[in-house]
Formats: structure tokens, C-alpha cells, sequence
């Protein structure tokens, strides 16, 4: 039943138990993860400097 | 002066454009590997969406609007030849220590290598499709292009990151592709400053 606990074992081969024919590929939730990462960052300082210049100038 | 819009639209308009911000240096670096540069293309990006505000419509994807703005920028740059071959490893680094508690078998860092070894279109698609999590149709308003087009570039970059990934063929940190490449840019920098001194 609860399959959501269901964990990789690193070092082992990819297991290709995934039964729906266009499965994903067992990378395809690491691009998502690289992705995620990114957006996860604290933003730099550098960002919110340019957006209060983008209110001096948004008249 | 010719802006009578009421002040709201503005602060509207930032709030989003602030939202999807992350989004933005997420794609960026995607594409072109180097925070640095990314976070450079991700404030071109916000400038040129802030100086084009008037076009975006309220009520659609602020994150695709920007998106295209953003790879124009990129495009741009990839013409003036700014992203070719390079990467820094502290990117793969420091994506790899990112997200706690992470124990898959798939590194990060093999990911992020396996894709900047892909063409840019297909990258690209993937980047929209897999990881950005647009439909194809969404992808393919960015790219510009025909929706067939995008499915058959995730297709391939799918394919071809499925065999880097899973024939254990990405290229190693460091490796001597990447050296080399760096060595020779090095001495073409070299070449090219001592060449400006004469």
C-alpha cells in the first residue's frame, strides 16, 4: 500500500520496474530536482538592488 | 510621462515579474551552466521585461512571457559566442549540495553535466518540458516553433541523456574535453590580449 517510502538504493542499477510503456526515464526526476534546486536558492542581494531600481525608474 | 496607467499596474506587474524570478535563474542556468553568467542573463532579462511592461498582458504567464525574453537574451549571447564549451565545475558542486537530505543514486551534478552536453535547442526543450514543467504547446510558444518540433527535440535530448546517464558515459569532472577546451580558449585570451599589446 504505501509505496511512497519506496526508496532508490544508491549504487545499484537502475531497477526499469516501472510499468506504464512511456515510463519516464529514472533520470527525469533529477532534471525536475536540478531544476528545483535553483528556484529553492535564497536570491541573491544583487536581484532585489536591481528591483528597487526598477521602482525609480516605473513612473 | 506617456504612462497614465494607474500605479497598481506597476506594482503589479513587479510582484510578478519579482515571482518568477527564481524561475528565471533556474532556466538561465540550465542553459548556460554558469550562475554567474546566468544571473547576468536573468537581469538583462528582468531589465528588458521591466522597459517592455506595457506589452505583457495581465492574466498570462508572466513565467513564459519572460521566459522568451530570456532566451532571446541567451541566444544572443550564444551567438557572441560568450557560453561555448564552458562550465564550472562549482555549479555541478554546488547544485550537488543543494537539497538536504538528498540520497539518489543519480548525482546532480552527473545530470547537469550530461545536459550542457546536449545541442541548445534540445536543451532547451528539455529544460521547458522536463524540468520547467510547460506543455509542449507552452514550449513551443517560447521556442517559436512548431509543436511537433519541440516533441521531437525533448525526444531526443531524452534519448541522448539516457544514454549518457544510464551507459555511465557523461563526461567526468574535469575531464580532458573540458581542459582542453579551457586550455585552448586560455591561450587563444593569451594570444589575443598579447596580440592587442603589440
Amino acid at each position: 500500500m504505501t509505496e511512497k517510502s519506496k526508496q532508490n538504493t544508491p549504487g545499484q542499477p537502475a531497477a526499469q520496474d516501472r510499468s506504464a510503456p512511456t515510463a519516464k526515464p529514472d533520470w527525469a526526476n533529477g532534471l525536475r530536482r536540478l531544476y528545483d534546486s535553483v528556484v529553492e536558492e535564497p536570491l541573491p542581494d544583487s536581484f532585489m538592488d536591481l528591483l528597487s531600481k526598477l521602482d525609480d525608474t516605473g513612473r | 510621462m506617456s504612462d497614465d496607467s494607474p500605479t497598481g499596474a506597476s506594482s503589479d506587474f513587479k510582484r510578478e515579474l519579482t515571482a518568477v524570478i527564481p524561475h528565471l535563474r533556474a532556466f538561465a542556468r540550465g542553459l548556460c551552466g554558469r550562475p554567474d553568467m546566468a544571473d547576468d542573463l536573468v537581469q538583462e532579462t528582468m531589465l528588458k521585461a521591466w522597459g517592455a511592461r506595457d506589452r505583457f498582458q495581465p492574466g498570462t504567464s508572466m513565467r513564459a512571457w519572460t521566459f522568451v525574453i530570456l532566451r532571446n537574451a541567451y541566444l544572443t549571447e550564444m551567438r557572441r559566442n560568450r557560453f561555448r564549451g564552458d562550465y564550472d565545475e562549482t555549479v555541478a558542486e554546488r547544485i550537488l549540495t543543494a537539497p538536504a537530505g538528498q540520497e539518489e543514486p543519480l548525482h546532480l551534478a552527473d545530470m547537469h553535466r550530461a545536459l550542457l552536453q546536449l545541442p541548445p535547442e534540445r536543451r532547451e526543450a528539455l529544460l521547458l518540458v522536463g524540468a520547467g514543467g510547460f506543455s509542449y504547446e507552452e514550449a513551443a510558444e517560447i521556442c517559436g516553433c512548431a509543436v511537433g518540433t519541440i516533441k521531437s527535440r525533448v525526444g531526443r535530448a531524452r534519448a541522448a541523456l539516457t544514454a549518457m546517464l544510464e551507459d555511465g558515459t557523461v563526461p567526468h569532472r574535469s575531464s580532458d574535453d573540458v581542459e582542453a577546451h579551457r586550455a585552448i580558449l586560455g591561450e587563444l585570451d593569451h594570444i589575443t590580449a598579447n596580440g592587442n599589446h603589440r
